[in-house]
């Protein structure tokens, strides 16, 4: 029972973490097209965002699979 | 559960002798790699873009010279072109100045044997002019004689002959 | 030409080291064999199959280099074990006196509890010595429960593919580190020179510069670099499922979070006055919100590195989890047609990996300067 709850908090929280970091890459994305003069700034700051939130989502797995 | 007990035993629970094995790893890695590698290969990189840099910036000041270089002896073409120009004038000037003044010259001479030739011409006109008065007088004292002679066995032919010439001669 | 001859020497640096393990292999194989017969009739009956103790079998770490199972026979490369005990104090020994449940010195793998796959120490038997007294505290021992784990500094699967990785990295920046002496600044790179270089840029130029500041990035240069390295080398040793590879380093908690300290560490005794100030006295706050303010702060000096610690480890196992998962497949379904979709899946798997273990590499450094340039950074408030 348990484990069954603890696998879903964890799908939880990647289905979170996966909204985050898609809406991350899209708004990266439409930033780049707009301005790709500043590409390579875009792109550094959308993979330290998106490492902050896969950093949170993981928390999140291995605490609920703890 | 299965997951739970593996995760809580070793895959989320560090083992002291990996932690121990991992930092001795790591530590001598660090010093190793930094004074046999990173330090000699970013020592070289930065003293290469320092040589590249150095290198370009000798380029551009080289085409500035040269750029420099070709204005300056454009301005020198230039200036002698002008130099030349005004040579070319001058000597132009010169020989009108030669031209003329030969020209002058020759004029003054021309007018000088002309006159020359004019004095001579009258001198021998002259000569030639007393020459034939000459003759013609002493034709015409010939003549005069001739007539005379015939004439003058007469006298009253002699009488009117001096008359006449009396009157005839006007003293000049 | 020069590529070539690396390739001759990195084949003969492998072909030897397996033949260095060769030897010890047939070893075992001989040695274990007559007085387990029951356990490994007892593993043969034991068809059934458990995709997850595999993979968490593979994953995890491990005192022997496990190859492949013939007949139901383990064969595996010993690696040397060294534990320290309170009551006999300092043994080394190889892994291949464990192997199958055998006990050495009181020493042996525990089945199950608390320490299961751990080496434990049976405290009420001291003097055994290997052999028939070995087969006789075995049986002692499951019936008293009193086992202590000592302390335990063994070779295992992962630090000795640490140590290789270790003399790989070595190996390579040495030679390229004397390369640049032997050729001079001047002149281009060259070979692995080449292939090096713009990954060193890359490192400097991209990672450390802009997020550390012009003046003080090159303090921490050697620090990223070698992390970066470590990592990225780590990662894709990982991915490589045969012998001297394969062992999955980077996705052990423990080597995760040794890389993680030792950013905190820096980070923290490099921090200047401004980054103190930060922390006790949040500029802006009023003086009862530092109550709140303070240890906030202090938890994001911990979580920081903690995030880079769970981070990379998680990242790197659930790789090695999918690809595995994607493998078991077939022994799940019992069928060789699902094979195809299994290795087609494998495969893609696989090649994402290759990404994602630069990307990790990438990501730690780039967190790491960015830690680190937080706490350098002059104040502008």
């Amino acid at each position: 029972m348990t484990g069954t709850l603890a696998a879903i908090g964890a799908g939880l929280a990647v289905i979170g973490a996966g909204i985050g970091i898609g809406r991350i890459g899209g708004q990266a994305m439409d930033a780049m097209a707009r301005q790709p003069e500043a590409a390579s700034k875009i792109q550094t700051a959308m993979i330290i965002a998106a490492a902050l939130i896969e950093g949170v989502a993981l928390f999140a797995v291995v605490v609920a699979l703890m | 559960m299965y997951l739970n007990i593996i995760l809580a035993n070793s895959l989320i629970s560090p083992e002291i002798g990996l932690l121990f094995w991992t930092t001795l790893t790591f530590l001598i890695l660090l010093i190793l790699l930094r004074k046999f590698a990173w330090k000699p290969i970013l020592n070289a990189v930065k003293s290469r873009e320092e040589n590249i840099d150095n290198a370009l910036n000798a380029a551009k000041k080289a085409q500035e010279d040269n750029a420099k270089l070709q204005e300056s002896n454009k301005e020198v073409l230039k200036e002698a072109r002008a130099e030349r120009d005004n040579m070319i004038k001058e000597a132009k000037e010169l020989k009108n100045q030669m031209v003329n003044e030969a020209k002058k010259v020759a004029e003054v001479e021309t007018d000088k044997i002309r006159k020359a030739a004019i004095t001579d011409i009258q001198n021998e006109k002259n000569a030639v002019m007393d020459d034939l008065k000459k003759q013609v007088a002493n034709l015409a004292v010939d003549i005069a004689e001739k007539i005379m002679k015939e004439n003058l066995s007469k006298d009253e032919n002699q009488k009117k002959l001096i008359s006449g010439l009396v009157d005839d001669i006007k003293i000049k | 030409m020069e590529i070539k001859k690396r390739f001759w020497q990195i084949l003969i640096g492998v072909i030897g080291l397996s033949l260095f393990f060769i030897i010890p292999i047939s070893l075992i194989e001989t040695g274990g064999e007559k007085p387990h017969n029951e356990e490994t009739n007892h593993n043969k009956t034991d068809k059934k199959f458990n995709a997850t103790a595999l993979i968490f079998d593979h994953i995890g770490d491990a005192y022997s280099w496990h190859l492949f199972t013939k007949n139901g026979k383990h064969v595996a490369v010993p690696l040397p074990i060294i534990v320290y005990s309170n009551s006999t104090g300092l043994n080394v020994f190889l892994s291949s006196k464990l192997e199958h449940g055998h006990h050495y010195n009181g020493f042996y793998i525990a089945q199950e509890g608390e320490y299961e796959g751990k080496i434990v120490e049976s405290s009420g038997n001291v003097h055994n010595n290997h052999g028939i007294t070995a087969e006789i505290t075995e049986q002692e021992s499951h019936s008293e429960t009193a086992v202590t784990r000592p302390i335990d500094f063994s070779i295992t699967k992962n630090v000795f593919e640490m140590f290789l990785s270790a003399f790989l990295l070595l190996w390579i920046f040495i030679s390229v580190g004397r390369s640049y002496k032997k050729r001079g600044v001047t002149s281009a790179p060259k070979g692995l020179q080449g292939f090096i270089e713009p990954i060193i840029l890359f490192v400097r130029d991209d990672i450390a510069r802009p997020n550390i500041g012009e003046h003080k990035y090159q303090k921490f240069m050697p620090y990223l670099l070698t992390v970066f390295f470590f990592i990225w080398v780590n990662n894709l040793m990982g991915l490589i499922p045969f012998f001297p590879f394969g062992s999955n380093v980077t996705g052990n908690i423990a080597v995760t979070l040794v890389l993680a300290a030792f950013t905190m560490l820096i980070t923290n005794f490099s921090g200047n006055k401004n980054y103190w100030k930060h922390i006790f006295a949040t500029p802006g706050v009023p003086v009862p919100l530092r109550i709140i303010m303070i240890p906030v702060e202090l938890i994001g000096v911990i979580s920081k590195p903690f995030a880079l610690m769970i981070r990379l480890f998680a990242n790197i196992t659930a790789g090695h989890i999918i690809i595995l998962s994607l493998v078991s497949m077939i022994f799940i379904f019992k069928s060789i047609y699902i094979a195809p979709v299994s290795i087609a899946m494998g495969l893609f798997m696989s090649m994402l990996e290759l990404l994602v273990a630069a990307l990790q590499a990438y990501v730690f450094t780039l967190l790491s300067a960015l830690f680190i340039g937080l706490a350098v950074e002059e104040g502008h408030h």
